[in-house]
């Protein structure tokens, strides 16, 4: 009951802000808080992969990046007026490019996932890895999008005729995909699959002789996580009205990851604190010195080493404490 | 024919130094199962030790033993500092907590030495190129690369199958606890280790210091083919590392090499040139999602 009151709180405070930011002499927080609900969203895709399943990609950036380029090329194609393969027409409609770009990265998912899940440990860290450095160079080698400079959206797309170029009009686009994806999250983690992922992460060999397929719900899960984070991908091209092959680099699914790390794996919570922690850091940092990334660095490495459950499990701590 | 036999050279250049940075690496996966990420640092550190140390004394020799020294002595203090902490933790843990060091190492030598590129020139004698055969001339410092990477291959094969150490290597990398519970002093082992893992990843970044740029980020680049040699060669063996080392040095500089000439026959010659160098770059990890598929394990896994 009262994580229901809190999140309506919270959902509640989000909504007022491009409200109330401008009177508060920070016009620049909605966007800023845009961009941690997008990574969030990415952060806990890959936590139901990773925290969930236990399953360590380190190949995420594939699937953001995906989701990222499938409203660029669609857009493209739009724009030039020329059919992709000669059939596809491209589009700006926010309610085609949004599913299109979930179901490409739920079948890149599938594919990696099927293929990746035949190994463990290490060898599915680096599978995973392997597969998004395909695709990053891939990607960077095809000039027709851009290659090495991404595509640039002129004319945000649309949604029931609203041109989303209006920053408070895609602010609330944002709000409301990240909500409904969050309610969704809950729903799945608290279903029988959910329990059954859990399950599996702690022990396949029980999980298989109560007569469960590990492969196969870890397949599942990797899928649903690459679609979550496909949907985060595209997001962030609406929103940024840009496509970058950066968003495909390894050091994308890191960040991903230390979004993770830093709110407290497998946890809800985690990842929206994660990515709210990662961004605002790096935002702040960057502003404040050049060499932000040492401090960055110097910060992960502590809480690598030094904490358990990252913020989550520090707020547990302390709640701990005090009750 | 010469261009095939140019390229092939080169392709074998690039096969010895992912060697001797996978040997390291590869060893350090295999004995302490941990991953990693700031193998590629040390790279850097070598590069960047050497390539001052030459410039401010004049001496290009001088940079080797500075190179040495440095990613020796950075490599033990990280395995002090941050590895010690890391043995019993998850690989999630690992990936992150050297991930980090990446960003300290990366920011720490744009502290120390700038953004800019530096430079290290090569004494004349090495630079000039030779006559191998008739029409193929090749520079003897590449030449010199090639035969130092095979001595440390010959070098590292004798310390391992012949010496009292390299016996507690590969009993390491095939069962850890048994070892340490044999009475050895794994905690030893794994810094002598770690420091000679180091001293190569030095080595190779003193070597590739004249040939490619030496900046921050380049550690980087080697590092993800690093991995793909460890992961095809299979985690915890030095044979595994040179055979996928030199394999993919070769596939990789061919592709690159050839690919886009081969695709000017199909297409425009910049879309061509473009979509030869992508082609190029997934080669390598491609050949690894093949091997993993095929022997998930890699091609000579040291654990039984």
């Amino acid at each position: 009951m009262r994580r229901i009151f809190l999140s309506f709180i919270v959902v509640a405070c989000l909504a007022a802000l491009p409200f109330v930011a401008p009177a508060i002499g920070q016009p620049a927080l909605p966007s800023l808080v845009a961009r941690v609900m997008i990574y969030a969203i990415a952060a806990a895709s890959l936590n139901l992969a990773l925290g969930a399943g236990g399953m360590v990609s380190f190949g995420h950036a594939a699937f953001f990046g995906i989701g990222n380029y499938v409203v660029g090329i669609l857009y493209y194609h739009h724009a030039e007026g020329v059919p992709l393969f000669g059939f596809i027409p491209g589009t700006d409609q926010l309610l085609i490019t949004l599913p299109v770009a979930i179901l490409v990265s739920g079948l890149l998912a599938l594919v990696i996932g099927a293929l990746a899940l035949r190994t463990g440990g290490v060898q599915f860290i680096m599978i995973t890895l392997a597969f998004a450095q395909m695709l990053f160079a891939f990607f960077v080698s095809l000039k027709t999008y851009g290659g090495d400079d991404g595509i640039i959206v002129r004319n945000a797309n649309t949604l029931f005729g609203i041109g989303l170029r209006d920053k408070t009009a895609v602010y609330f686009v944002i709000l409301a995909v990240a909500v409904l994806y969050f309610l969704w999250l809950n729903r799945v983690l608290g279903s029988s699959f959910g329990t059954m992922l859990a399950g599996i992460r702690q022990n396949e060999k029980r999980m298989m002789s109560l007569g469960i397929e590990p492969f196969r719900y870890k397949l599942y899960a990797f899928v649903l996580s690459g679609m979550g984070a496909g949907l985060a991908g595209a997001l962030m091209a609406v929103f940024m009205r840009f496509v970058s092959p950066d968003t495909l680099a390894w050091t994308k699914s890191g960040e991903l990851m230390i979004m993770i790390i830093l709110g407290g794996v497998g946890t809800f919570v985690g990842p929206i604190l994660g990515a709210a922690a990662f961004t605002l850091l790096q935002t702040y940092l960057a502003g404040w010195t050049e060499h932000w990334q040492l401090v960055l660095g110097i910060l992960l490495l502590v809480v690598v080493l030094g904490t358990k459950g990252g913020i989550q499990g520090l707020l547990a701590r302390f709640r701990g404490s005090a009750a | 024919m010469t261009l095939i036999l140019e390229q092939l050279l080169n392709g074998l250049l690039y096969g010895v130094m992912l060697f001797l940075m996978a040997a390291g690496l590869t060893l350090i996966f295999g004995i302490m199962g941990v991953i990693n990420l700031a193998h590629g640092s040390l790279y850097m550190v070598g590069a960047f030790a050497g390539a001052w140390a030459a410039s401010a004394t004049g001496n290009f020799w001088l940079g080797l033993p500075a190179a040495l020294v440095a990613s020796t002595v950075v490599g033990i203090i990280v395995e002090l500092g941050v590895m010690r902490r890391l043995y019993e933790r998850d690989h999630l843990d690992q990936v992150l907590a050297t991930f980090a060091l990446i960003l300290i190492f990366n920011e720490l030598t744009v502290l120390l030495f700038g953004r800019q590129p530096i430079f290290l020139q090569l004494p004349d004698m090495l630079s000039q190129p030779i006559e191998l055969l008739p029409g193929l001339l090749y520079p003897p410092f590449r030449l010199l690369i090639i035969l130092v990477g095979l001595l440390v291959a010959l070098g590292l094969y004798l310390l391992i199958n012949r010496t009292r150490i390299g016996m507690l290597v590969r009993a390491g990398s095939t069962n850890r606890d048994m070892v340490r519970a044999l009475g050895v002093d794994i905690r030893l082992l794994y810094t002598l280790i770690f420091g000679l893992g180091s001293m190569l990843a030095g080595l190779a970044g003193f070597m590739m210091a004249p040939v490619v740029s030496v900046q921050v980020g380049m550690g980087e680049q080697i590092l993800l083919a690093t991995f793909v040699v460890v992961v095809i060669g299979g985690v915890g063996s030095v044979k595994g590392a040179f055979v996928a080392g030199i394999t993919l040095g070769v596939l990789d500089t061919g592709l690159r090499a050839f690919m886009p000439g081969l695709l000017r026959h199909l297409m425009a010659g910049p879309d061509a040139d473009a979509l030869g160098a992508g082609i190029s770059s997934m080669g390598i990890y491609l050949l690894m999602a093949i091997v993993l598929l095929v022997q998930p394990k890699g091609l000579f896994p040291a654990k039984g």
